[in-house]
């Protein structure tokens, strides 16, 4: 099993169709996951932006607007369903086709072989199949702005009966059997690498790569990617049935007596629970499906930071997999004043909160790395130390929402809009970010721009606690999430004005992440030539040529000797060894 | 000479860091201390405001620790040019992780087995009292239909099917029950100091019945009747408003909840027409 595949070396395609396009080559996959992760994240991006111009300035008009999008913002207003289907695409591109395919897919596929010594995915045909089932996925989701109605408009949860009667809401049109489409081919992708990671994972490491000399990066790859191949299926079983309320005239998901329109539809039977603990069955092991390779990158980028190992490399494996278990058991805390029976709710309260207790661990483990370094803040070292901030912030948000007492206040106000952002969206970025500087050199062999990637940096982290951190409190002032204007309520007037330094903080934060698309693109072309191993790294993806060629270790695969994170060793002649330095020749210190 | 600048560098950066994290920590305690909860007005409110001050003084003491000692250790290890601690024991690994595990066990399983779950059973376990006023609450895009059960204290029957414009809860003009039923649209009233037993429904989509001064918010599920009570202690208006995503007009959903004192209250609903018309 071990090195067995890893002797045989690949044909090299020579046709530009087979090596770009229809490639096989866990890097070039990778490299088109990501780059498909940023255009929807521009797309993403963009509608986040449209969201916070409605909140910050509601009663304000834009004409130039009104030529773009001239159904949404018919006379330069925005109309309250356009608000609805930005917020529902939002949230569903970011999740599903930013987070998901950059950090997950893309530094997954990219990483993974190189990480582990092997010379492609165990599946490397299935592999390029998952990449071009996730593209129609693209195309359908982001088509669906175009048809009648819109894009769905009943958030990116898909709560049934809005997401089910047409007549509730207009984007609950062809829009929203456009989402649920594209959603269950996003699943069947995902589905397909989720398998692609494990097999992998388990079946090609190098010689002497044990699972605990693995990198940690590896490590959270492989529960997510268990995570995702056991919480995935339930939601594309959902996503169909629901496509049969809506086209086949079930009622799977809707009771009778529904009344729309001035007339009561003939539906009976169904449950709109149902949808939710399908959807959130998914949708809570998924927050962990990106968090957790998020943590995996920030783990992994200090040591070459730190010139020291990590702290607590084993515990921190055990409380993975703790955050793995207990975060298939939980999904109910989404649900605590949904009608779920409310002994059922103390289940997952103490559920909940018991899994702060291995995260807890991991951002000790995390802090408690820095202790005795000789810390280089370069930029990739900052998008780090910038996760654990946003790690430690969103985390302990989190405590006030799994307990279900105070939830019963907070429940769908911005303080969960703010702490699923630091989490998913901010954890999350900025490992997508630190891991863009930091393999970027392996990739294009070319070194970004630090000078930028500092400002990018900055720009990103303080802009980003001044829009969420400000959330949290205005959820705590009871201001309901997915509003299109907060001014109906009076209880909402002396807090509705923060709104207005939020939008600010918000278009800081957007114009940032152009500064990153400059860099990206400027040091693609024009970046210093990366060195073989630039970070004086001991990982194995550094061992190979920049870039790595086909098959990525030319004749002989490496074997590996010692864990990843040998920096100092006392006697070494350099303060890093690499995994692959035998310890005839340095002493193996784990 | 070099090295010197460069080292001065990162020790510029690593306090400029260190200030950043300190300076978060300091705008967190700012706006910790000041008072965001809306005016509490219901008996069980004060519990959940119990457990949600709980969370934010130790939690907003972790938040405090954690960001003064990331930004602490940012600063002092910065400046190092060579690593004093290196590896530690796999003893005191496991040793040092006992303290984030019992701070969390403590602060997040203790609040909510000691503070927070004896409140949640008071409000959700236990049943309305006897002498709860009984108030139907029928969410529909987007307003909220409030129905008194009239003297018999028993509500009519309603079927979809018989929902007109002048019927807006489709109620049985045959059930005797019905006959002096009391309906409102959009304006709840109720008496100070004595429970009121809401009987939560929908018409169409999930609607959140949510009074933000009561601490109350409950799902309305199509198909479902769901019941909780409260007890206001405040008399005055107060909103009511919807917290479950509900279509395009969810933003404006709003409904008044007056509180009355009791006999001002009687007096209300006995000047309300019923629903048969006497």
């Amino acid at each position: 099993m071990v090195g067995e595949h890893s002797a045989r070396v690949h044909e090299e395609p020579v046709s530009f169709w087979r090596r770009y396009i229809f490639s096989t080559d866990h890097k070039v996959i990778g490299i088109q996951y990501y780059l498909t992760a940023m255009a929807m994240a521009l797309v993403g991006g963009t509608l986040a932006m449209l969201i916070r111009l409605q909140l910050g300035w509601p009663e304000a008009k834009w004409p130039l607007l009104a030529k773009i999008f001239p159904r949404g913002m018919s006379g330069g207003v925005m109309n309250p369903d356009f608000y609805l289907a930005l917020i529902t695409m939002h949230g569903t591109l970011m999740i599903f086709f930013v987070i998901s395919l950059g950090l997950v897919s893309g530094f997954g596929n990219y990483l993974l072989p190189l990480h582990i010594g092997a010379r492609d995915m165990a599946f490397p045909f299935l592999n390029m199949l998952s990449y071009w089932t996730v593209v129609p996925a693209c195309v359908i989701i982001l088509a669906s702005f175009f048809v009648e109605g819109g894009a769905a408009a009943s958030g990116w949860t898909a709560y049934p009966p809005l997401s089910a009667v047409e007549q509730a809401v207009p984007g609950s049109g062809l829009g929203q059997t456009l989402w649920l489409l594209g959603m269950a081919l996003f699943i069947a992708s995902f589905t397909m690498g989720g398998l692609n990671f494990v097999t992998t994972i388990l079946n090609e490491r190098t010689r002497g790569m044990s699972m605990m000399r693995l990198p940690l990066f590896i490590w959270t790859l492989l529960i997510a990617s268990i995570l995702g191949l056991l919480a995935f299926p339930p939601l594309t079983a959902a996503a169909i049935l629901l496509l049969f309320d809506r086209h086949g005239g079930t009622s799977f998901f809707l009771p009778s007596g529904l009344y729309f329109g001035e007339r009561v539809l003939p539906h009976s039977g169904g449950s709109p629970l149902l949808w939710q603990h399908l959807f959130w069955f998914l949708g809570h092991p998924e927050v962990y499906v990106l968090i957790l390779p998020a943590l995996g990158i920030a783990l992994d980028l200090l040591p070459p930071f730190t010139r020291k190992p990590i702290f607590g490399y084993r515990l921190t494996v055990y409380s993975l997999f703790a955050i793995g278990v207990l975060s298939m058991i939980v999904w109910g805390h989404h649900m605590f004043v949904s009608g779920m029976n409310p002994y059922v709710g103390e289940f997952f309260a103490i559920g909940t909160l018991a899994i702060t207790i291995p995260s807890a661990i991991i951002g000790f483990n995390l802090i408690a790395s820095l202790w005795g370094a000789r810390l280089q803040l370069r930029t990739p070292a900052l998008f780090a130390l910038g996760a654990i901030a946003f790690f430690g912030t969103g985390g302990l948000g989190g405590i006030f929402l799994g307990n279900a007492t105070s939830d019963i206040q907070l429940h769908d106000t911005y303080f969960v809009v703010g702490h699923f952002h630091f989490m998913i969206g901010g954890v999350t970025l900025l490992a997508l970010f630190g891991g863009t500087y930091y393999w970027f050199p392996k990739m294009f062999g070319r070194m970004m721009s630090e000078r930028l990637g500092k400002l990018h940096f900055w720009l990103t982290f303080l802009s980003f606690y001044a829009v969420f951190l400000t959330q949290h409190f205005l959820g705590l002032g009871g201001m309901p999430r997915r509003y299109y204007a907060f001014s109906k309520f009076e209880f909402l007037a002396p807090i509705r004005d923060m709104n207005a330094f939020i939008s600010i903080a918000a278009f800081v934060l957007g114009a940032a992440q152009l500064i990153f698309l400059v860099n990206f693109f400027w040091s693609l072309f024009r970046g210093a030539r990366a060195e073989q191993n630039p970070w004086r790294a001991t990982t194995l993806e550094w061992v190979a040529p920049t870039p790595p060629p086909h098959g990525n270790w030319g004749e002989t695969v490496p074997e590996v000797h010692r864990w990843p994170y040998d920096y100092s060793v006392p006697g070494a002649p350099e303060d890093f060894t690499p995994q692959t330095v035998p310890p005839t020749v340095v002493t193996v210190t784990q | 000479m070099a090295e010197g600048r460069e080292r001065f560098g990162r020790t510029l950066e690593g306090f400029f860091f260190a200030f950043a994290l300190f300076t978060i920590a300091l705008v967190g305690i700012g706006f910790g201390m000041r008072r965001w909860l809306p005016p509490l007005a219901s008996e069980h409110g004060a519990g959940i405001d119990r457990m949600i001050r709980y969370l934010i003084l130790t939690v907003g003491v972790l938040f405090v620790i954690g960001h003064v000692a990331l930004g602490y250790f940012i600063w002092r290890f910065s400046r190092q040019d060579r690593v004093t601690y290196r590896l530690a024991s796999p003893r005191a690994e496991k040793l040092w992780s006992l303290l984030p595990g019992i701070v969390m066990a403590l602060v997040a399983e203790g609040g909510v087995l000691l503070i927070g779950l004896p409140i949640w059973q008071k409000y959700y376990l236990h049943p309305a009292p006897p002498d709860a006023v009984l108030v139907e609450v029928t969410a529909e895009q987007f307003a909220w239909n409030i129905r008194y059960p009239g003297k018999d204290g028993r509500l009519g029957r309603t079927d979809p099917r018989l929902i007109r414009y002048d019927n807006p809860l489709g109620i049985d003009a045959e059930d005797p029950a019905s006959q002096d039923d009391v309906v409102q649209l959009g304006v709840m009233y109720v008496p100070v100091g004595r429970p009121v037993h809401v009987r939560l429904r929908s018409k169409d989509t999930l609607h959140s019945f949510f009074l933000p001064h009561f601490r109350v918010k409950q799902d309305a599920v199509p198909g479902m009747t769901i019941d909780l009570w409260f007890t206001p202690t405040q008399t005055g208006e107060f909103e009511i408003a919807c917290a479950e995503l509900c279509g395009f007009g969810h933003f404006q959903m709003r409904g008044v909840l007056r509180v009355l004192p009791p006999e001002e209250f009687q007096r209300w609903l006995a000047a309300q027409p019923t629903f048969s018309g006497q």
